[in-house]
């Protein structure tokens, strides 16, 4: 040990595949030294079966929806049957009255009077109830009466663009609407009728130069559907009060950020709220607040005196729990000769319901080197649900108008795709990730548009993805070991199926040098140091390094301890398999669990925080930063085509990937699957479908709304690059946004490769390949 | 879903005692304050349950029929076809092998219905009798005309899985993927009454279209017990295929359907055939005008081409629909062409 602050260390820095070099960077002196690259780790890089496995295949696992307290009561909602209503009166008091029910809350603020609620789309929460059983709670809303006044609404967006008469806010009301992205504020800008901004300007150079210099323009304009969450669990809190304190279980992405929210809404300490999330069936963005109904839990417990659990039915979920949120896009981009792009322009709308921030990403802007730049971002609020942030929220969509353009000039320009990303796309990593995806899908196979005699056409198509590597800089872990040799890993960092977990076990084990088996994870509850959240692809970059550098300095003291003992120099120990040695007399040794029996004190512990990358980061705002480089990955898909019947099969798909150092393999490679699942989903299948008349969801369910099924699933090849940099102790990065992100644009491009013939708008069912081929006539909506 | 009584039935009887159709449910829930006293008959429960949970039908009681065993498995009969008791699942007809051999098509559908697990617990007689695919018919928020409304909201509204024939007043499809075969098969329903009366109808009387009953797809009445499907013996000559496209490769219904049986004399000349399309009318649809075109002619290309253009006969599509035709086109060609292929 030092007294400097900082020293300096040399990394492993480059891609492995291709041979490392070594980078160096000034390091905080009480954090651990580089770590070697995979191939020389035990622990780290290599496929450790998930922790929670067992329980999750035999069903043992504890889902929040499987709290079941003393005295629970079971709360349900009366949601609004009209897209927008002013309400004239809301009578509760047969509710009220009932025997059983214990608690009857309206969700309005208490000062507003009836008359001047409205509510704004269909199935927006009006009262809820807590009662004995959850029958009798939703019985209950039967005997509420409401008398609406039915106003008029749009539920979609191209009809609300064009809308004389605003039918979802007035400009006072912007400062309520919440954001269905990145932090913003509605009130930042001026709303017209339905449209609002434009929200989101990204320009540089200028585009009448680019276009003037322009040998060839792809034009077109785009369409992406709603897509639902869809997650396996149901949004689910459990909410008890103690005394002054608040318990709380709840399905969330984020335990220590509801936390807050929670003693933010109920004027408690923080260290008065308690959150809990074990076992989590998926969130994809849409479990990230406490939100209305975690309030709503709250409040009912506290009204009623006894636990309350709030548990969303599967139409509650697609009504009401968040969506992406759908665009229209017009985009031209014009290109030199040489494939070098001169100018881009790209005006977009999106909706995001009664939420804002519908946005489509900063990739058209951002992904391909253009000095010359304009887009404008418009919202157009319906009467529909509010969007949430979804799985690589904006630049999903902004993605499968952007690859199909850059195909576009591929075209135009009679060049390969890849060759013309080569030329465009300044990402080292990225070119990387083209030659091996090229390769592992036999690119070089690819024939023309058309090629095949049948009926049946086949093709190939690719795009790619970028995101931010994001990292919580107020993440924290604990690492302590116990007399018994036995070591514990703490945060309140959620597990939300990404397996985390495992990831902190393999990072002590490697630290500590000590088998997995001695190591208990102990995680999503808040009573545990505050972890990151797990959105925005930033889990592990935020959460491995601390959980490295709190296990070292427990090593450190361990060893400083033994070191005093055998009177040595602690430098001089080693740790190996469970074993401490002294380096220059291996014999003398002694084993992990005997040294951890000479401890003072039945158990020792340090926690640390995570520090800023070892290079800066390239912004910081809050608690989250960017680190330098970004994020993304490189997809290729292989689909049939039957021009007969419009049905596109895909059959395989290469997904190539980045995420700095890949700490599991194995759980890496199923979240790519995932994420190339949901893309293909959204390709083909899924979408919200909202009736004009009525303003209703027409498939608030699994049978009609479309979900990818085993049959339909590609074969999914996965490689993970193994990309260092020297960034923190683990140099890890995320995966899950960027895997599903370029998954449509490569599927819509192979379609286009197959049949010459390209889709603009989400999904690609039959009936729009058919109509896209001409073989039949377009709707008449 | 509400509370509701649940009765085991041990003998046909307690299963038609009383008991009404779900579709007399489903209506009399809008215009009945007695509603709730509806009996119904619940065998595999499938569609039952997604009735009972949307809210369309409340019933006061539940007669479980799934332990009569007498109304489950597959038989010869005297005339040398099969008989399909009512209870028996898809998925003991989808592993039938004298089944599959002599009767093709019908495996097929039945093995494409829905998922694994929902043929393992689906009944044939259920199957045949589930409500109709609509989303306004499934919604208890859309008041429409089959329910007892006074509107089709699917005429106007988004009817992209809706029937393209016999549209004019209620828009729905059949649900049912075995009907298809089992229509172009020329199967009979056997059914019995609670004097015990039993009665067998052709399939193709069974159905109803809306022009004739709106509140009804088929002629069971209240009380009424479908106890066995029959299937006429199988003919050596016969060829018979069924495909189907969705948007699905499995666990959805198609978008289009059909079952072809070709009766075949030698040099591929077709001496009876019959054609019957799925998902595209509110029952199983017999494109007449196609069997004309194949009957006496030869297969070959020039006759598919010409029976799949007659099968769009009376064809009234409507404003998110019209790719169903193209759809009904393919199979209708691509069937019969395998038939000789």
């Amino acid at each position: 040990m030092t007294d400097e602050l900082y020293r300096r260390e040399r990394f492993p820095s480059g891609l492995a595949h291709l041979g490392l070099d070594t980078v160096e960077r000034e390091i905080p002196s009480d954090e651990p030294p580089a770590l070697a690259a995979n191939a020389e780790l035990n622990w780290i890089g290599k496929a450790v079966p998930r922790w929670d496995a067992r329980e999750k295949v035999t069903g043992t696992a504890r889902y929040t929806v499987d709290i079941h307290l003393p005295g629970m009561l079971h709360a349900a909602v009366l949601r609004s049957p009209y897209p927008h209503a002013r309400i004239k009166s809301i009578d509760i008091s047969q509710a009220e009255a009932t025997p059983g029910v214990q608690a009857v809350l309206r969700l309005f603020a208490t000062d507003v009077p009836d008359e001047e609620v409205f509510v704004r789309y269909a199935g927006q929460a009006i009262v809820a109830v807590a009662a004995d059983t959850p029958e009798l709670a939703r019985q209950v809303l039967q005997s509420i009466t409401i008398d609406y006044e039915p106003l008029p609404f749009f539920v979609d967006l191209a009809s609300s663009k064009q809308a004389v008469n605003a039918t979802v806010y007035e400009n006072s009301d912007l400062a309520g609407v919440q954001s269905a992205g990145l932090p913003a504020m509605a009130t930042d800008y001026e709303l017209n009728v339905n449209v609002l901004g434009p929200t989101n300007q990204h320009s540089r150079g200028d585009i009448h130069k680019g276009f003037a210099e322009a040998a060839v323009i792809a034009e077109g304009r785009y369409q992406t559907q709603v897509q639902t969450h869809c997650c396996m669990e149901p949004h689910a809190i459990v909410a008890s009060w103690g005394g002054d304190a608040l318990e709380i279980w709840m399905s969330t992405q984020f335990t220590a950020g509801v936390r807050a929210q929670f003693a933010r809404q109920f004027d408690l300490p923080l260290a008065r709220v308690r959150v809990h999330a074990n076992a989590i069936g998926g969130g994809f963005g849409s479990k990230s607040q406490m939100s209305w109904y975690g309030r709503t839990a709250a409040e009912l417990s506290r009204l009623a005196g006894a636990p309350v659990r709030l548990v969303y039915h599967r139409d509650e979920e697609q009504l009401d729990s968040g969506n992406r949120s759908s665009s229209e896009q017009a985009l031209r981009i014009g290109a030199r000769a040489d494939g070098t792009l001169s100018a881009i322009q790209l005006q977009s709308y999106g909706s995001a319901g009664t939420a804002f921030n519908a946005g489509v990403g900063a990739i058209a802007a951002a992904m391909y080197q253009c000095t010359n730049v304009d887009t404008e971002h418009f919202d157009v609020f319906t009467n529909t649900g509010p969007s949430t942030a979804m799985r690589g929220p904006g630049n999903t969509q902004g993605a499968f108008a952007l690859e199909q353009a850059i195909d576009e000039i591929a075209r135009q320009l009679n060049m390969d795709p890849v060759v013309l990303r080569d030329k465009i796309d300044g990402s080292p990593v990225r070119r990387e990730e083209r030659r091996l995806g090229a390769e592992k899908i036999g690119w070089a196979q690819r024939t023309s548009p058309g090629a095949d005699s049948g009926p049946i056409k086949c093709g190939l198509g690719m795009a790619q993805s970028m995101w931010p590597a994001l990292v919580q800089t107020n993440a924290a872990c604990e690492v302590r070991l116990w007399r018994d040799g036995r070591v514990e890993v703490l945060s309140s960092v959620q597990d939300i199926g990404t397996g985390v977990g495992t990831t902190l076990i393999q990072v002590v084990a490697e630290e500590l040098g000590i088998a997995p088996e001695l190591i208990q994870v102990r995680i999503g509850d808040t009573e545990f140091p505050s972890g990151p959240p797990s959105y925005g692809s930033r889990t592990t970059a935020s959460i491995t390094p601390p959980a490295r550098v709190a296990a070292w300095r427990v090593k450190q003291a361990l060893l400083s301890m033994l070191a005093s003992n055998w009177e040595v120099s602690a430098d001089e120990l080693q740790i190996q398999q469970g074993q401490i040695y002294l380096q220059s007399d291996p014999a003398r040794r002694i084993s992990w669990q005997q040294a951890a029996a000479m401890l003072r004190t039945d158990r020792i512990s340090e926690t640390a925080g995570r520090g800023d990358d070892y290079a800066g980061f390239a912004s910081h705002n809050g608690d989250a930063a960017m680190a330098i480089n970004g994020l993304g990955g490189v997809q290729f898909a292989e689909v049939e085509v039957d021009t007969e019947t419009g049905v596109i099969r895909v059959l395989k798909v290469v997904a190539v990937q980045d995420c700095g150092r890949p700490i599991n393999p194995i759980q890496l490679e199923s979240q790519v699957q995932g994420g190339v699942l949901m893309g293909v989903s959204y390709a083909l299948l899924e979408e919200r479908i909202m009736d004009t008349h009525t303003g209703l969801m027409l498939n608030p369910n699994f049978i009609d709304y479309k979900l990818l099924g085993l049959c339909d699933m590609p074969e999914i090849e996965v490689t993970l690059l193994e990309n260092y940099q020297g960034l923190s102790a683990t140099d890890a990065y995320g995966i899950a946004e960027p895997a599903n992100i370029p998954t449509a644009p490569a599927i819509a491009n192979a379609v286009y490769n197959a049949i010459g013939v390209r889709l603009y708008s989400l999904p690609m069912t039959p009936d729009k390949v058919l109509q896209a081929l001409g073989t039949v006539r377009g709707g008449q909506g | 879903m509400q509370r509701f009584e649940w009765q085991r039935a041990n003998t046909p009887e307690m299963a038609t005692a009383h008991t009404r159709t779900t579709a007399q449910a489903m209506l009399s829930l809008d215009k009945e304050p007695e509603a709730h006293q509806s009996i119904l008959i619940k065998a595999g429960g499938v569609d039952l349950l997604d009735l009972m949970k949307a809210g369309l039908v409340v019933p006061k009681r539940l007669v479980d029929i799934s332990q009569l065993h007498e109304l489950e498995g597959i038989s010869r009969t005297a005339e040398g076809g099969f008989r399909i008791g009512t209870l028996t699942t898809l998925a003991q007809i989808a592993g039938h092998e004298t089944l599959a051999q002599q009767y093709p098509a019908l495996i097929d559908a039945v093995a494409s219905a829905a998922s694994p697990q929902i043929r393992n617990r689906a009944t044939i007689g259920g199957n045949l009798l589930q409500r109709p695919r609509c989303w306004y018919l499934r919604s208890a928020a859309h008041h429409c005309l089959r329910k007892g409304g006074a509107h089709c909201f699917a005429l106007d509204g988004d009817n992209r899985y809706h029937a393209i024939f016999a549209n004019q007043s209620c828009a729905i499809v059949h649900a049912s993927t075995p009907a298809t075969p089992l229509l172009a098969f020329s199967a009979e329903v056997e059914l019995r009454n609670h004097d015990g009366k039993q009665r067998r109808v052709a399939l193709k009387d069974f159905f109803r279209l809306p022009q004739a009953d709106l509140h009804r797809e088929n002629i069971l009445a209240d009380g009424e017990l479908l106890t066995a499907v029959l299937l006429p013996p199988p003919s050596p000559a016969n060829r018979s295929v069924y495909l189907e496209v969705g948007e699905k490769a499995a666990f959805d219904w198609p978008l289009a359907a059909v079952s072809i049986v070709l009766q075949m004399a030698r040099d591929q000349q077709c001496q009876q055939a019959s054609i019957v399309l799925g998902a595209v009318a509110p029952i199983p649809w017999q494109a007449s005008a196609a069997e004309a075109v194949v009957q006496g002619a030869r297969i070959n290309s020039e006759t598919a081409r010409a029976a799949a253009e007659a099968a769009l006969t009376d064809a009234t599509p409507l404003a998110d629909n019209g790719y169903k035709l193209h759809l009904v086109k393919t199979l209708v060609q691509r069937a019969i062409m395998s038939t000789v292929n």
